[in-house]
């Protein structure tokens, strides 16, 4: 069958109704790359396929329920068996689905084909956060949902990419081949973006890799794909494919503001400072969980305020943190609470320690302030 | 009409379901509150389990009085035997999901978790980790001493297969009218299943690794923990049938309890064969 | 142990003539018409509690945003819908079906083994009880999807303890239950009833069963394995211990796979009685029937891991797994073919149950299609997780299983209650019902193609439309089931008397029987030619 035609065929359908914007769309979003436009053609192709098959089929059933009728005076004849029939209906089929298996079985190959890669990126799914690490390019970030809960709870207007935005895309050269490498931290989580043909479900303890070379510059967006817990529907994906020059411009800066982040780490910080800034990491890393009135959701989630983690003591006589201290709690987790040891920088810890010590209903009056620099030591 | 035996019998309305119910209800209410730290979980389950031995001790009590007093033609004894047939082999799809599992980690997600796809250093989630059987994992900080297969496991299989040896000839003598040898049989297939859970607990206690040391430790008891139940339950009821046996309740041409148990304890031998050859011994 | 005497004995036997009334007519039950009425009640409740979870689920859906319900109570709501629709529902009315039927059927006086036959149902209850309450238990019901894959069940609450172990019970239930159905097809039918003379449903329900004992057992090893790893220590399913998460699905859908055919099979059963009597003509290719049946359910066995093609297995276990599965698609369609063989140059008419019948042939079949495109691989890709996915298996278990059931019960009432229901309510019933289902369900293809992952709470704006049909159409569904539940009550109360036919191009030993069918039946076996 003509690729174009098919091709030309799904746009149609799925353009049908949509308005300028294409609100809604009816098919497989538009692919960029070879791997996910191989797909649209299989799926056109079986699609048609099926719905030949369905016209026949139901076209002899109805014309059977209108003319057989006993109110139109049919007589049942009284037949119950013919073999040459069922031989043929039994053989048709399964030559349709050998003609179908040979080009989903080629596509498989490439699909699963991920060597000579240009680059790799290893990407961890957190519940529920992304985190992305460009291997040999010493960059990593997390990224999570950038949509405001007012927005989810009505209380603002839902803008134009509602829950399909991040605050930290990741950024990928066009036209190269890119590896990516998938882990999970705590449970099952799955990394899609439907542009690129790509959905592999991300393990905890396991590596699993698929690769994409995205052929149009733009901005594609996608979601978690495996049930993970509460905010499963709140984890996207955003990919930005951006010319090659662009792209090392953003690694540089990614680098810097990296290098600032970190150069705070070893001055003395006002205890208001770190309160000011440790609110921002709470409400963007801590609050899905235990809420942003630190309430938490118990018995899953413990409540902050009040807490004998944030208000007692966290350094024994020998000037180490304790175990099962605030700090040991942050940075190594326990059960559900991820170790925060390798997401977050020792100024966004210290920050958030002394926000939940100080603030949400807390005033501890042992160890109140956790400065970066004791973070940087305790790691 | 049911204690005319040219018809098959249907027994009268029955308490027991209900019983069986409302035990199964204490259990597993009673371990969730267990497991979950919850004081009213073990009277819960004490309460279970009495309901369940009750339920056990009366409904089979029922059954073999049913039996006993000739109300079951040949067509009823046939049901007995289609269903027991089948129930082992539910059985046998139970022990097939955990050696499923054995040979899944084994042979296949072991080596997945030993392939790094070309990470190194921090990136490698496992850098150091090579696959090998027996493993605990990548995350272990010691190495599992496995128990030799030409050891003490040798010796139970010995144990086992002399037990289906002693019990057919019980069996043989059941057809004969032979008391003696049936007795003699009976009591020798116990003893040798006794002698064998004596052995399994003995290894249990001198293993050097638990059900918590990894993967490897995870598909060995719970295999030979499963299986060793069911030799437990597979002697208790040998020892009812001696019971019965005792009590004159079996002839050379009607003694469908006898053969049931019989099935029951060959199917443990072959599970157990299994359990030596893919366990124990490769 | 003795002591039960034969004397004992006699009063039993007495007994079961004058049985007792009231409550213990059915806490004591041995009868096999009394427990399938349990079962079909039983599976009527879960229905309509079910169906009350999943309006929850499409109010909270019917526009962008979280109004109702917050995320975690949205995961618990579609878990539980989706254990209470399979376990509670589907499966007890089929058994409620095989109960009523299959010694009628097979000219049987009772199922093989009365006693367990009724513990079987009986099970059911603590089951229901636990998997329900779990609801009020600290942390919530169980919240990680009907499939329970850890390590995101291992992270749950008392909820998941309590949900394993009701599953737990009702697998006993389902195993003791498929043995009793074998013995009694295999060792009670009527002299001269040979397995090639059995009614179709007799067939589809052995087969049935037999999925039923190989399957049920592994799903309660792959708990077993579950409630260890979450309070013994083992590393079945934990990496850091040398298991694997995936181990679990794999296990899990070794069960699941059959399980999807175990609740299909015995709708094809129905559809294969109610088809030839209406089109009063005996069903085309009786024989091939029976292969198709028996080469699905061996298929079924072989196709479990196109459940998982986002996992990430190597090429040859995603090839060998799309293969299975299109393979499989043959004799389903042989069974499509042989029905719509049965309806040609017929003489038929259209009475409720062979409006559902009809309905079911047409859009099961939608839903079969949909399985095919899901069993392409790469195009599964795209669709594993989304709307599409769930378009697809409530096409399959909705207007397949759940539709058949409803045809089967208009089929069958008369002869239960011996009146006829209000033909006019029914049609209604089913109208409403076959087009509502349409506009809860058929939008989803195409939210779920423009990519909208499944068990979310909430979505971007871009599927808005679609989402608000979707509840509309799905509120009008569940309020047809009231209508259901009406027309099936007023049935009970009274109405035309039936007669024994009950209709004209019925065949099979339930219709020689009186209806209502007496108490007790072919306590002589009828002698069949």
């Amino acid at each position: 069958m003509n690729k174009k035609a098919i091709y030309f065929l799904g746009m149609a359908l799925s353009s049908i109704g949509s308005n300028a914007q294409a609100a809604y769309g009816l098919n497989l979003k538009a692919p960029v790359t070879e791997i996910a436009s191989q797909i649209y053609d299989l799926h056109m192709l079986i699609v048609w396929v099926c719905l030949a098959i369905f016209v026949v089929v139901f076209a002899v059933m109805f014309y059977s329920l209108y003319k057989h009728r006993k109110s139109v005076g049919h007589k049942a004849v009284q037949f119950h068996e013919h073999h040459t029939l069922e031989i043929i209906w039994t053989i048709i089929p399964a030559l349709i689905l050998i003609v179908m298996a040979v080009p989903a079985t080629k596509t498989i190959f490439a699909m699963k084909d991920t060597t000579a890669a240009d680059m790799t990126v290893k990407v961890t799914g957190h519940q529920w956060k992304w985190e992305y690490d460009y291997l040999d390019k010493d960059v990593k970030f997390i990224s999570t949902l950038a949509t405001s809960q007012d927005q989810i709870d009505g209380k603002a207007e839902k803008g134009e990419n509602y829950l399909l935005e991040v605050d930290n895309p990741m950024v990928v050269p066009v036209g190269k081949k890119i590896r990516v490498v998938l882990t999970a931290s705590d449970v099952i989580h799955a990394w899609w973006v439907p542009e690129f043909g790509v959905k592999q479900d991300a393990i905890p303890g396991f590596i699993k890799e698929v690769w994409f070379r995205a052929e149009k510059p733009g901005i594609y967006r996608g979601q978690c794909a495996e049930l993970c817990g509460k905010a499963h529907g709140f984890m996207p994906i955003v990919v930005e494919v951006v010319a090659e020059d662009k792209y090392n411009e953003w690694i540089d800066s990614k680098k810097a503001a990296a290098a600032a982040a970190n150069a705070g780490a070893d001055k003395e910080w006002a205890k208001d400072e770190l309160v000011a800034n440790g609110k921002a990491v709470y409400e963007k890393n801590c609050a899905v969980c235990h809420q942003a009135s630190g309430a938490g959701l118990p018995p899953a989630f413990p409540a902050i305020t009040g807490s004998k983690i944030a208000l007692g003591a966290i350094f024994g006589t020998d000037g180490k943190y304790m175990p099962d201290s605030h700090i040991d709690r942050l940075l190594n987790g326990k059960g559900v609470m991820p170790a925060w040891k390798a997401l977050l920088n020792d100024v966004e810890i210290a920050s958030v320690i002394t926000y939940t010590r100080q603030a949400l209903g807390n005033a501890a009056t042992v160890d109140p302030v956790v400065q970066p620099a004791q973070i940087k030591a305790a790691r | 009409m049911s204690q005319n035996t040219k018809n098959y019998f249907l027994p009268g309305p029955s308490f027991w379901p209900l019983i069986a119910s409302i035990s199964l209800f204490l259990l597993a209410g009673g371990f969730t509150m267990v497991l979950n730290k919850i004081a009213m979980g073990t009277p819960l389950m004490i309460a279970g389990a009495v309901a369940l031995a009750y339920l056990l001790y009366g409904w089979f009590a029922e059954v073999i009085g049913e039996s006993v007093s000739k109300v079951y033609n040949k067509q009823v004894d046939k049901s007995f035997r289609w269903g027991m047939g089948w129930f082992i082999f539910s059985e046998v799809m139970f022990f097939f999901g955990f050696f499923g599992a054995l040979f899944y980690t084994r042979n296949v997600s072991l080596h997945w978790l030993a392939d790094a796809h070309g990470l190194t250093g921090a990136q490698a989630l496992w850098p150091s980790f090579a696959a090998a059987w027996p493993s605990a994992g990548p995350a272990a900080t010691e190495a599992i001493t496995t128990i030799p297969a030409w050891g003490l496991p040798a010796i139970n299989t010995l144990l086992l297969l002399t037990s289906g040896a002693t019990l057919t000839w019980a069996h043989w003598g059941l057809m004969k009218d032979n008391r003696k040898q049936l007795i003699m049989g009976l009591i020798l297939t116990i003893a040798l299943g006794v002698a064998f859970l004596f052995l399994q607990a003995h290894e249990y206690a001198e293993a050097t690794f638990t059900i918590k040391s990894g993967i490897y430790g995870a598909t060995f008891y719970m295999l030979t923990g499963f299986h060793g139940l069911h030799v437990t339950m597979g002697a208790i009821m040998l020892a009812i049938i001696l019971f019965r046996v005792l009590k004159g309740h079996f002839n050379s041409h009607d003694h469908f309890g006898f053969e049931a148990v019989a099935w029951y304890w060959h199917f443990v031998d072959v599970v157990w064969l299994f359990l030596f050859i893919f366990v124990y011994w490769l | 142990m003795s002591t039960t005497t034969a004397a004992h004995h006699d009063d039993h036997a007495h007994d079961s003539h004058g049985h007792p009334t009231g409550i213990m007519r059915w806490v004591k039950s041995t009868n096999h018409k009394d427990i399938g009425t349990m079962y079909l009640w039983f599976s009527f409740t879960m229905f309509l509690f079910a169906g009350a979870m999943a309006m929850g689920i499409r109010a909270e859906l019917f526009q962008p945003g979280l109004q109702f319900v917050q995320p975690e109570t949205f995961n618990q709501l579609t878990t539980l819908h989706g254990l209470i629709m399979i376990f509670g529902a589907i499966m007890p009315a089929f058994v409620g079906f095989a109960n009523w039927q299959v010694p009628l059927m097979i000219g049987a006086p009772d199922m093989a083994f009365p006693r367990l036959n009724n513990m079987s149902f009986w099970l059911l209850i603590p089951a229901a009880i636990l998997l329900v309450a779990s609801i009020f238990v600290p942390g919530g019901a169980v919240a990680g999807g009907w499939t329970m894959y850890p390590p995101l069940s291992v992270q749950g609450g008392m909820s998941v303890d309590m949900s394993v172990f009701a599953l737990h019970i009702l697998g006993v239930s389902s195993i003791v239950g498929s043995i009793n159905i074998i013995t009694t097809i295999f060792n009670m039918r009527a002299p001269g009833m040979t397995l090639m003379k059995m009614p179709m449903f007799v067939w589809t329900w052995l087969i049935t069963a037999y999925l039923l004992i190989a399957a049920m057992p592994v799903l309660a090893g792959a708990l077993t394995m579950l409630i260890t790893d979450r309070h013994f220590g083992t590393h079945f399913f934990n990496a850091a211990g040398g298991g694997d998460p995936v181990l679990f699905q794999h296990v899990f859908w070794f069960f699941g796979h059959p399980e999807v055919y175990i609740m299909i099979l015995p709708a094809f059963g129905i559809l294969s009685t109610i088809i030839p009597t209406f089109a009063r003509k005996p069903l085309f290719g009786y024989a091939s029937m029976v292969y198709a049946t028996a080469a699905i359910a061996v298929l079924s066995f072989v196709v479990w891991a196109h459940h998982m093609f986002t996992t990430g297995m190597p090429v040859a276990g995603q090839l060998f797994f799309m293969y299975s599965t299109m393979l499989i698609s043959v004799p389903t369609g042989v069974k499509v073919f042989n029905w719509i063989a049965t309806m040609w140059k017929g003489s038929m008419t259209f009475e409720t149950p062979m409006l559902f019948s009809v309905a079911v042939v047409f859009l099961f079949t939608i839903g079969g299609l949909s399985g095919l495109v899901c069993a392409i691989l790469p195009v599964d890709i795209q669709l594993q997780d989304t709307y599409y996915v769930v378009a697809h298996f409530h096409y399959v278990l909705f207007s397949g299983a759940a539709m058949a059931i409803m045809g089967g019960v208009y089929y069958w009432l008369p002869k239960w209650t011996g009146h006829m229901y209000d033909e006019t309510l029914g049609k209604w019933h089913f109208w409403l019902t076959t087009i509502a289902f349409n506009v809860t369900f058929f939008p989803m293809h195409f939210t779920g193609l423009a990519g909208m992952p499944r068990r979310i709470p909430d979505y971007s704006q871009q599927f808005a439309e679609f989402n608000m049909i979707s509840s509309l159409g799905a509120f009008a569904l569940g309020l047809s089931q009231l209508l259901f539940l009406y027309v099936v009550i007023k049935c009970i109360k009274g109405g035309a008397k039936a007669t024994n036919q009950v209709w004209e191009g019925a065949h099979g030993l339930e219709w020689t029987v009186p209806s209502p069918a007496p108490f007790h039946t072919f306590e002589t076996p009828p002698q069949v030619k």
